[in-house]
């Protein structure tokens, strides 16, 4: 066993063992710190895969930004998961013939007969100065040019249906106009009284 | 494969283009609109639809046309179907502006979404590849569950537009999870590319069957049909009543596009395969729906549940599998969908201020209030009970011949007797028209451009009835 | 003398060899990093009592020289107080996750040609995401401490550093849009030539939001609304003591480093000595390594973050999110299109 292949079988069992634990611990706070150990390791594999812009921008994106807002919420939140847990015995051997009927349907074809080492085999290793952002960059702006401009279309709708969802008018907000703000002078706020100085009177 | 695109090749997306743009220009021209002239608005987003439509016309292709690498198709079908979009959508406007200003929904917001969601149709039309499949769906999808929450204070929208998210994200998640499956196998979401690595199969990869299992399985979820049909009723009751105009017939025509798209033009060659799904969805689809449809009181969920029998329709002529099958599902999708604009049409002509006309009951004795109007309701329920002459009859009968030519007699069967079992319901209507006295006497509200629509609406119902030829040759020629 | 190491290694076996060198070329870099912050401090209480008309530390060491080292070990002598009812495992590691991406953005940082521990492609994606992960301890530490006090803080800093990054983001997008790289050592060679070739001419606004946003995302005043001691005491490290705190105090100070750094190094011009191209003073100062000049520039910066503390009164919360996304936002994104048009254009001296 090469390096390489510790290295993969140590991320993927950490990011197996992570995910495990996103859905299985109570407290949501930690269920958000081991998905961000699971997008970790996911980089992990990714860099393995040489799609290092791919594995830095999973990093940047999702556990920089946001998880920490997945974070920010959960933590405001005060979850009580008491309600969410009733009839979880009742529901849970169903539950659990469903999930093992999709696992072995998954297993019978997304087996390592179809997507096995022999039928996908290792890309070749590129050389050392070889881009793997310049050909992700030709990828999306040639080939997928018009779905990436769908996906820039769908983030400003997303943009706009939230603000629509969300803005109330200002007179329901505690709003403060900046700009009256910003022309506010010391002399309007503060008044300067010259006086003579004034002797104790004893 | 990188091949450099020229400018040229982004002319067949002119129309799309131009509806982003217009999109763009009525969101900021409305920043500095006060309410009093939020008509502006109004006018552009008709303006957007009209001029969409005359460059569509122009751009038609005589043969189709692929470009931007196969993420992008323009067809005679593509053409057509978002024709029939705009003038929907402009229809839409139309009916929903007294209904808006009422509720004080008449914003820009509620143009700008739609616009949109057309954009997102127009996309899932004219799609070549599984990503722009997928990328249209959700614009679509995402400015539908904003339209259907925009109510923000109404309870009952916000249920409405929770459940469709939820449901509607998870169906996403299952085309996406299918599309992967056939990406997986075939190598590529090029739906050219994908048909011919069909084709050239031997026997058919079990990871294409899942895939396709999958996709299916989204596909019905977006379309409403049984047994993933929960979110219609809900969504159709709970949303304003504009916006359920709006969801019950612009987004049918893209549900059809993006089914032809993916399973007869990518997925062709498996129609030995699908054909039995659709059958099972269609035929619960058309008992379901129609058998249910009976209990209701609400009209509005009196429309979704005949919506999913008649997505049932829609499906049943394309598991045919035949050219004479698809041009009868398009004609079936088109038909419908003008009857459906015409139903809510009604709901919204009779609803004012403050009161909803969504029970059954608000359309007692409508004759004395307005026998006109009365007989424009009878004109749609007669067509979507399928009673000749409305245009609903040739519908399904065009869509029982394609059934019966594939051999299917037992599908049209059931179909025949579960229509006639749906009548009961349409008929129902006629009789709390013609034969009840009103409760609700008030005269009818609506201005003179929504009367005068809704009347080309039912008239077009009509005549589309007696002289199906036209709308049916235009069918047949985009299928070829 | 790295001859001389490798001979000594070479009685291990190989995968032993290679992780002592990767071990040593580590502490190359942590060990001055973390000499450098402990002699910030002493410069920050220096430069804050000159600015006011006080001397500042002067009792320990010639001119208080060893005050940082005093108070190291006083800080190491101390009891770790861990409050009763906090999350023990996340108390403690906050801290340590606030440290550990502050020093390992320094890995792709140049310190000259050719000094560079790991020259990766995309550097300052990189570098971009291990400067947003320093959040994570904050958020951490002050959801683990059970303190209101620090979970206010935890979750201003959430959002300030999240709206921040967006306008750090879109600034390094114009860095790398002028370098045509995203390698930092590319950015800066593409700066050769004089010092008006340095990118501080055509990213100027970029140059200003860049190094504010990084003093926000270091949460420095006038930014340290999460630390705000008139309101929160000390913000998310108002429980912790001993060690624990001074790790948080090394990693604040990391961080300001590594900002001064990359802010010289994407808009100053590196290691590139500022006589480049004048004819008489490029000669007369070539024999300056390059590591000095990159020093000398970082310096400028540091001395900036100290000077802002000491003259700025702090931000208000509402006025810090006005300024992330009401101007900054804004102004990078009209500035990409500009730039755009720019390197189109081939703009001259910069691309060319």
């Amino acid at each position: 066993m090469n390096t390489e292949s510790v290295l993969f079988y140590l991320f993927a069992a950490i990011l197996v063992f992570a995910s495990g634990m996103v859905v299985t611990v109570k407290n949501s706070v930690y269920a958000a710190l081991w998905l961000v150990l699971a997008f970790f390791t996911t980089a992990g594999v990714w860099l393995l895969l040489e799609a290092e812009f791919l594995a830095i921008t999973l990093v940047l994106v999702y556990v920089g930004a946001v998880m920490v807002l997945f974070l920010f919420v959960v933590m405001m939140l005060d979850i009580d998961i008491a309600p969410l847990k009733e009839g979880f015995t009742r529901y849970l051997p169903i539950g659990l013939l469903i999930g093992a009927v999709i696992v072995i349907e998954i297993v019978i074809i997304v087996g390592p007969e179809r997507f096995g080492l022999e039928a996908m085999p290792a890309p070749i290793p590129h050389a050392a100065d070889y881009s793997n952002t310049k050909e992700l960059g030709r990828l999306l702006y040639i080939d997928y040019v018009y779905p990436f401009e769908l996906a820039a279309v769908i983030l400003v709708l997303a943009i706009i249906a939230a603000i629509v969802l969300t803005l109330r008018p200002k007179r329901w907000s505690k709003f403060v106009a900046v700009e009256k703000q910003l022309e506010a002078k010391s002399s309007d706020r503060v008044r300067v009284v010259k006086m003579p100085s004034e002797k104790k009177k004893h | 494969m990188s091949v450099p695109i020229s400018v040229s090749e982004f002319a067949p997306l002119l129309p799309e283009i131009f509806v982003l743009s217009m999109a763009c220009i009525i969101l900021l021209v409305d920043l500095y609109l006060t309410d009093d002239n939020r008509y502006i608005s109004y006018a552009l987003g008709l303006l957007t639809m009209g001029l969409a439509a005359v460059i569509t016309f122009v751009t038609m292709p005589v043969e189709s046309v692929v470009v931007l690498n196969g993420t992008f198709v323009n067809d005679q079908m593509a053409a057509i179907l978002k024709l029939f979009v705009y003038l929907l959508t402009a229809a839409v406007f139309v009916y929903s502006r007294e209904y808006l200003i009422a509720r004080s929904l008449f914003k820009g917001e509620f143009y700008v979404l739609i616009i949109f969601a057309v954009l997102g149709m127009m996309v899932m039309i004219s799609a070549h590849s599984m990503l722009t499949i997928y990328m249209g769906l959700e614009i679509m999808s995402l400015a539908l569950y904003a339209l259907v929450a925009m109510q923000r204070d109404s309870i009952q929208a916000t249920e409405a537009a929770m459940k469709y998210f939820v449901l509607g994200a998870l169906a996403s998640g299952m085309l996406l999870y299918g599309m992967s499956m056939i990406y997986g196998a075939t190598g590529s979401l090029d739906l050219k590319v994908i048909s011919e690595h069909v084709a050239g199969l031997e026997e058919k990869d079990l990871v294409l069957l899942l895939g396709l299992v999958f996709v299916i399985v989204g596909l019905a979820f977006k379309l409403g049909a049984v047994p993933f049909h929960m979110w219609v009723p809900d969504v159709y009751h709970g949303a304003p009543t504009a916006v359920t105009l709006f969801i019950g017939t612009a987004p049918k025509i893209a549900g059809f596009a993006m089914v032809m798209r993916l399973l007869v033009e990518g997925l062709g060659d498996m129609q030995f395969y699908w054909q039995d799904y659709l059958v099972v969805i269609a035929v619960l689809s058309i008992v379901l729906g129609n058998v249910i449809a009976i209990a209701q009181t609400n009209i509005k969920r009196m429309f979704a549940y005949s919506t999913i029998a008649h997505m049932g329709f829609l499906i049943a002529g394309i598991l045919s599998g035949t050219q004479e099958g698809y041009s009868a599902a398009m004609f079936y999708t088109i038909s419908y969908s003008i009857m459906s604009l015409g139903g809510f049409g009604m709901i919204l002509l009779l609803s004012r201020s403050g009161f909803e006309a969504d029970k059954l009951d608000d359309f007692k004795g409508l004759n004395d209030r307005s026998p006109w109007f009365a007989f424009m309701m009878l004109i749609i329920m007669v067509s979507m009970a399928g009673v000749p002459p409305a245009l609903g009859f040739y519908a399904k009968l065009a869509v029982l011949q394609a059934v019966i030519n594939a051999g299917l007699i037992w599908v049209a069967i059931i179909a025949v007797v579960f229509s006639i079992v749906g009548a009961f319901y349409y008929l129902r209507v006629i009789k709390l028209m013609y034969f009840d006295k009103a409760d609700d006497t008030t005269p009818i509200e609506a201005g003179r451009d929504m009367r005068a629509v809704l009347s080309v609406n039912g008239i077009t119902i009509l005549a589309l009835g007696i002289f199906p030829g036209g709308l049916l040759t235009i069918c047949v020629n985009a299928m070829l | 003398m790295l001859e001389q190491i490798d001979n000594l290694l070479s009685v291990f076996p190989e995968v032993v060899q290679t992780l002592i060198w990767i071990i040593l070329k580590i502490l190359v870099i942590v060990i001055p990093v973390s000499l450098s912050v402990a002699y910030i401090t002493l410069a920050e209480r220096k430069v804050i009592s000159y600015i006011q008309v006080r001397i500042g530390p002067n009792r320990v060491g010639p001119r208080g020289l060893l005050q940082p080292i005093a108070d190291g070990l006083k800080l190491i002598m101390k009891e770790t107080i861990i409050p009763s009812n906090a999350n023990k495992i996340l108390f403690i590691i906050a801290p340590v996750l606030a440290f550990v991406p502050a020093i390992a953005a320094f890995a792709v940082i140049p310190f000259d040609e050719g000094m560079i521990l790991a020259d990766i492609d995309a550097g300052i994606l990189y570098v971009l995401a291990m400067t947003s992960m320093g959040v994570y301890g904050i958020i951490i530490a002050g959801w683990a401490s059970n303190s209101k006090y620090a979970f206010l803080s935890a979750i201003r800093s959430a959002a300030q550093i999240v709206s921040y990054e967006i306008a750090m983001g879109f600034a390094l997008v114009c860095v790398l849009m002028a370098g045509g790289s995203l390698n930092l050592v590319d950015i800066v060679n593409a700066q050769q030539g004089s010092i008006i070739h340095w990118f501080w001419i055509p990213l100027f606004p970029m140059f200003i939001v860049y190094f504010l946003s990084g003093v926000a995302e270091t949460n420095r005043s006038p930014f340290d609304v999460a630390e705000g001691e008139s309101e929160l005491v000390a913000g998310f490290h108002v429980e912790y003591s001993s060690m624990t705190f001074s790790v948080f105090f090394l990693a604040e100070y990391s961080a300001m480093i590594l900002i001064a750094l990359l802010t010289s190094l994407m808009f100053l011009g590196g290691w590139l000595s500022p006589f480049q191209g004048i004819p008489l003073l490029e000669e007369l100062f070539a024999w300056v390594p390059g590591i000095v000049w990159l020093l000398l520039k970082t310096s400028i910066f540091l001395f900036l973050f100290l000077w802002f503390r000491a003259t700025f009164p702090r931000f208000r919360y509402d006025q810090i999110m006005r300024l992330g996304w009401k101007v900054f936002i804004p102004l990078t994104i009209v500035w990409i299109v500009v730039l755009g048009v720019a390197v189109l254009a081939g703009l001259g001296p910069w691309f060319d």
